[in-house]
């Protein structure tokens, strides 16, 4: 079993979403995790989504997901060639006195804290799924009271195997 | 204009002729508009023949079929029909009607959610919303649905959008799918590749599956097999591609399939797999046909090359392209030793029968009455024991035959007759059914009668569902279950109340004077053969 990430670009029609998942669901595949959102050309959605399978298991993925008629170009976003992100936003109970030692572990992460009320924070948090793992186990002393993670989106480093519309 | 006027017009431009369907208020503005066309309408008994009737004209016309119902019911009927189209690769256009688009999502009266359910069974949907879409969204339907890997295209019409004045009409003459672009030419280089290895070849095969009658290639195909001397064998869906006495046809293959066929198809050194999916029935243990073989796998659907078994050589591309580009590459092969141990298990290991005198044989029944069928004819077959028997024992000539493959779908054969004799009404069509798949569609003999089709049924009946009381015989050692169909019509009487004629015939004893008659008819006629309940394909 190999972990990979799928980029698409696909036609920013309506239900879209649902025929890419639904194929997903009823041949069996897995969905990790999975992001869309408009294109900087508003007739186009892209589309990243973490899968798993074997090698064969991939390839029909791929091939499966091309021949739908929405789908205009799929891809792997291989990890040596291209940048993958997450944000999470973590809500955490801290007490006064719990407070300031939130924040340093943060602040080495380079998150931000984007609430407090008198007895929680709201953490935000961007980077590669390894740093929010690594952030969240740090949290393990306190008590995690909400989680939102996004799920990655990415894109291949350099010109090179842009998609041109 | 409005938009079911619209609707209609598109038909018109795509020179559709016929439309079966069943109407309901949420399809009334279209089935009003379409009084002003020559288009003409079928009214079908139940919606899912009305998409099996399209099918059936789909497949000898090569047009994609158009059926239209209404909402709710009318539309979550269909989804059989649809669903047996989609797994045969079969073009149709399906129109539904919809509620009001201001109360989708409210669960009103005859709602359901038809674009989602049909789902995994269409090549493409769309809902519509505004009826200046309907020029452009009927035009893609049409070359969605008869390009590439064909299929069925939903096209779900909201009653307001019916009745909504468009600004002008004027139906597109190309496409413009930024992202639907199917392959349709082969690859040079792969093309290369196949050559090369059929000039090396010492045993090669062919093994034609529906995809090539699909692409219309049959003479491409054939052409190619007889120059290079190729031995061909086919899937069910394939069956037709050859002739059944061509010299280089060695039958069908897969677990229903002719021994000699199987074992042709495994002894080859070169297996050139066309148009066929690989599927379990046909090829029951994938790893078989890659041992000690070289694998080509042409299709025009990418997906299925490596979907259930590795090709050596992939190549992707319509059969008809490829067939041509092949024709333009000139080899020479040698392989008569070949030719001649295929012809010797052709003449040597054909299953024996021992059919029981007290009844007709189907096997035999469906060979004499084949043979004496026009050139041309259409042969239906449905789903059941029938539809084995007919595989084995039907001698196509240069016509067609046409089942459900993919999904075998009872009740098929009647309306997929219906919709192919008004495709072509000079050509014989004859539909073969159990007396089961009879039963599921024989509501359709008042379409016949009210349309003036004249089909020709045959009937085989037995009392039970034969393929399943055989798959108890084997399976549960004679215990059955749900599989008597006692209690059924009395077919004589049911022929009368549809004015049609009837014949039966109880044993082989003149049997040839029959199927003569049978022929021999203008109007429907309906054939009962008597065949022994314990029979097994």
């Amino acid at each position: 079993m190999h972990r990979k990430v799928l980029q698409l670009l696909v036609d920013n029609t309506s239900g879209v979403l649902s025929r890419i998942s639904g194929l997903f669901s009823r041949r069996g595949y897995n969905i990790e995790s999975i992001t869309a959102g408009v294109t900087a050309d508003p007739r186009y959605t892209r589309i990243t989504i973490v899968t798993s399978g074997d090698d064969e298991i991939l390839d029909q993925i791929k091939k499966q997901v091309a021949k739908l008629v929405d789908v205009r170009d799929i891809k792997e976003l291989k990890p040596s060639e291209s940048v993958y992100r997450e944000l999470a936003m973590i809500k955490v109970k801290t007490s006064a006195e719990q407070r300031q030692g939130v924040i340093a572990v943060a602040d080495i992460f380079r998150a931000k804290i984007v609430d407090v009320s008198k007895d929680s924070l709201i953490i935000e948090l961007t980077g590669n799924q390894d740093k929010i793992e690594a952030f969240i186990s740090l949290l393990e002393g306190y008590e995690i009271l909400e989680l939102a993670r996004t799920g990655i989106a990415g894109l291949g480093r350099g010109t090179e195997n842009v998609t041109y519309l | 204009m409005i938009g079911a006027d619209a609707m209609v017009k598109c038909l018109e431009a795509e020179n559709v002729e016929y439309v079966f369907g069943y109407p309901g208020v949420a399809i009334c503005p279209f089935y009003n508009s379409i009084l002003e066309s020559d288009i003409q309408t079928i009214l079908i008994r139940t919606e899912q023949n009305a998409a099996h009737a399209a099918s059936g004209l789909t497949r000898v016309s090569g047009k994609p079929g158009v059926c239209a119902v209404t909402s709710g019911p009318g539309a979550t009927n269909v989804i059989t029909g649809i669903a047996t189209a989609f797994a045969d690769s079969i073009p149709l256009i399906c129109i539904t009607g919809q509620v009001d688009s201001s109360l989708l999502g409210s669960d009103v009266f005859q709602e359901a959610d038809i674009t989602g359910a049909v789902e995994s069974f269409v090549k493409y949907s769309y809902l519509v919303k505004d009826a200046n879409e309907i020029p452009r969204i009927f035009k893609e339907a049409f070359y969605i649905a008869n390009s590439g890997r064909k299929g069925p295209v939903l096209i779900d019409v909201p009653i307001d959008v019916q009745n909504a004045p468009l600004r002008d009409f004027a139906y597109p003459e190309a496409v413009n799918l930024r992202t639907y672009k199917p392959t349709v030419k082969g690859h040079a280089v792969q093309i290369k590749k196949v050559v090369g290895e059929l000039a090396k070849a010492k045993r090669p095969i062919i093994c034609a599956g529906g995809g090539v009658l699909l692409s219309d290639a049959e003479k491409e195909l054939r052409a190619f097999a007889e120059e290079y001397k190729i031995p061909v064998v086919s899937t069910m869906m394939g069956i037709g591609v050859m002739p059944t006495r061509h010299p280089m046809y060695y039958g069908m293959v897969g677990n229903n399939g002719k021994p000699y066929a199987n074992r042709a198809m495994n002894e080859s050194d070169l297996l050139v797999m066309v148009g066929a999916r690989v599927a379990d029935r046909a090829v029951s243990q994938p790893d078989l046909i890659t041992e000690n073989k070289i694998l080509v796998h042409i299709d025009v659907d990418p997906a299925e090359i490596g979907k259930n078994v590795g090709a050596a050589i992939p190549l992707v591309g319509d059969a008809k392209h490829i067939f041509a580009d092949l024709a333009k590459e000139k080899f020479t092969c040698e392989h008569t030793e070949w030719i001649e141990t295929l012809n010797e298990y052709r003449a040597t290991m054909e299953r024996k029968r021992d059919p029981n005198p007290e009844y007709v044989d189907p096997a035999e029944f469906i060979r004499m009455l084949s043979e004496q069928m026009a050139d041309d004819a259409v042969y239906v077959a449905d789903v059941g024991q029938n539809q084995i028997w007919s595989c084995a024992c039907h001698v196509v000539k240069n016509g067609r035959f046409l089942t459900t493959g993919g999904m075998g779908t009872m009740g098929y054969s009647i309306p997929a007759a219906m919709g192919a004799k008004l495709a072509v009404p000079d050509r014989q069509v004859v539909a073969v059914c159990g007396d089961g798949s009879f039963q599921m569609s024989m509501m359709e003999l008042a379409t016949m009668r009210q349309f003036n089709v004249p089909v020709k049924i045959i009937v085989l009946k037995n009392n039970y569902l034969g393929m399943v009381r055989q798959y108890q015989h084997f399976t549960y050692a004679d215990k059955y279950s749900v599989v008597d169909l006692s209690g059924s019509p009395d077919l004589e009487k049911l022929a009368m109340a549809y004015d049609m004629k009837f014949m039966r015939l109880h044993t082989m004893e003149g049997a040839q004077d029959a199927i003569e008659a049978f022929l021999a008819q203008d109007e429907s006629v309906l054939l009962e053969c008597i065949i022994d309940p314990t029979d097994l394909v």
